[in-house]
């Protein structure tokens, strides 16, 4: 018995039986633990001092990690954290901005946020690990092409204003982290610093020198810094020993 | 005559070039407001807001060391007239957790404290609030808070 003589289709004729497609399984966990991100303050600093205390550091951020969470975010993305504050009215102040320069490492590690407010360009640098903070939101999940946008300071505002009351965009857990290319104009001569530079490697800004000065910024490039070999430093296996330490404990 | 002709041009194109206004200070690394550091007025007095061929400038700074930072009283030249102003936010970093601006701005003030304007449109940090005995008529006309 076969039902396809029953079947009706747009040809008229008898159709022949189609499986469905067969569901495609998206193995979300696997792919979470392919993409790892280990925060950068965990990554010891090259130099000579006793591995024992960047252990015990470690210990007290995973400590704190535990009791408050503190997202996944790079520079680029857009960041609202609630401080606890005597001086505000109900105590707690509410600061939205997009993340400039993540520095320091260990328990001492900052990040800066930066916007514009009411015509006036604030900056504030936040502590991590301070326990003054009672919640980081990652309204924004993004990556620029660049490590450290304080080249912001000399854009034109506009590219540093945010909405304090814009929603979080959601951001999928299995996704890559999307990188926005834009590419930055800015205010006149003279700037902060010289980002033309290729000290600076900046890729996001909109040079609109002439070829004149992109060539005296030149002079000062040192293509020899590249293959200095006790600048060397390789933080891939430490990264992996670290990576290990750190999920274990926070899975306790 | 070439050489004459070249030296003309240099100075057009520096003309042209002058012609850009900016309503901050522009030196490069400015840090806190000490003697001779240009400030920007943030409230909305008439001495404030006049234009003048000449920003106003830092001549004194109310404090044992000459540097002034947020909260500290300074002494402002506006319009060939002296006044007192108070400091409410400056380019230098100052501790983790407090704003750092882009601009160095000042709200003038009376011999008794008394706010010149009536109305502070841009933002003001928090610490100021600690001080509420000596700032409150200041604080009260502030909206925003940072």
């Amino acid at each position: 018995f076969s039902s396809s003589e029953y079947r009706i289709s747009s040809d008229g004729k008898a159709a022949k039986f189609q499986p469905p497609p067969k569901p495609v399984i998206i193995d979300k966990q696997k792919q979470r633990e392919e993409r790892r991100f280990l925060s950068p303050e965990f990554i010891p600093p090259r130099g000579r001092t006793d591995p024992l205390k960047f252990f015990l550091e470690r210990k007290d951020m995973i400590q704190r990690r535990k009791v408050f969470n503190i997202p996944e975010f790079y520079v680029g993305s857009i960041l609202a954290v609630t401080t606890a504050d005597p001086y505000a009215n109900e105590k707690a102040n509410r600061f939205v901005g997009i993340c400039i320069q993540r520095g320091g490492k260990g328990l001492g590690a900052t990040f800066v946020l930066r916007n514009v407010i009411e015509d006036q360009g604030v900056e504030i640098c936040y502590e991590l690990y301070n326990p003054r903070i009672q919640a980081i939101e990652v309204l924004k999940l993004e990556k620029r092409l660049d490590d450290n946008l304080l080249y912001l300071r000399d854009a034109l505002p506009e590219y540093s204003t945010f909405d304090v009351n814009m929603k979080p965009v959601t951001h999928l857990d299995y996704e890559d982290i999307p990188v926005n290319k834009l590419q930055v104009r800015m205010k006149p001569k003279p700037w902060s610093k010289r980002w033309e530079r290729p000290k600076y490697n900046i890729k996001g800004i909109k040079f609109e020198l002439p070829e004149k000065k992109m060539k005296e910024a030149e002079k000062w490039r040192q293509p020899w810094l590249e293959f200095d070999m006790l600048r060397e430093y390789d933080t891939s296996k430490i990264e992996e020993k670290i990576w290990k330490e750190v999920s274990e404990e926070l899975k306790k | 005559m070439a050489v004459m002709n070249r030296r003309l041009g240099l100075s057009l194109s520096q003309l042209s070039r002058t012609v850009i206004q900016r309503h901050f200070s522009i030196t490069g690394a400015c840090r806190a407001i000490q003697k001779l550091t240009r400030v920007r007025v943030v409230d909305n007095s008439a001495l404030g807001n006049t234009p003048y061929h000449r920003p106003p400038k830092c001549i004194h700074v109310y404090n044992k060391t000459g540097v002034g930072k947020v909260g500290d009283t300074i002494l402002l030249a506006i319009k060939g007239e002296k006044k007192k102003a108070l400091i409410v936010g400056h380019k230098m970093p100052g501790a983790p957790m407090t704003p750092r601006f882009d601009s160095n701005n000042v709200v003038l003030i009376e011999d008794n404290g008394n706010p010149v304007g009536t109305r502070i449109k841009t933002p003001i940090p928090y610490i100021l609030r600690q001080r509420e005995g000596e700032f409150s008529k200041v604080l009260a006309i502030a909206h925003n808070f940072v």
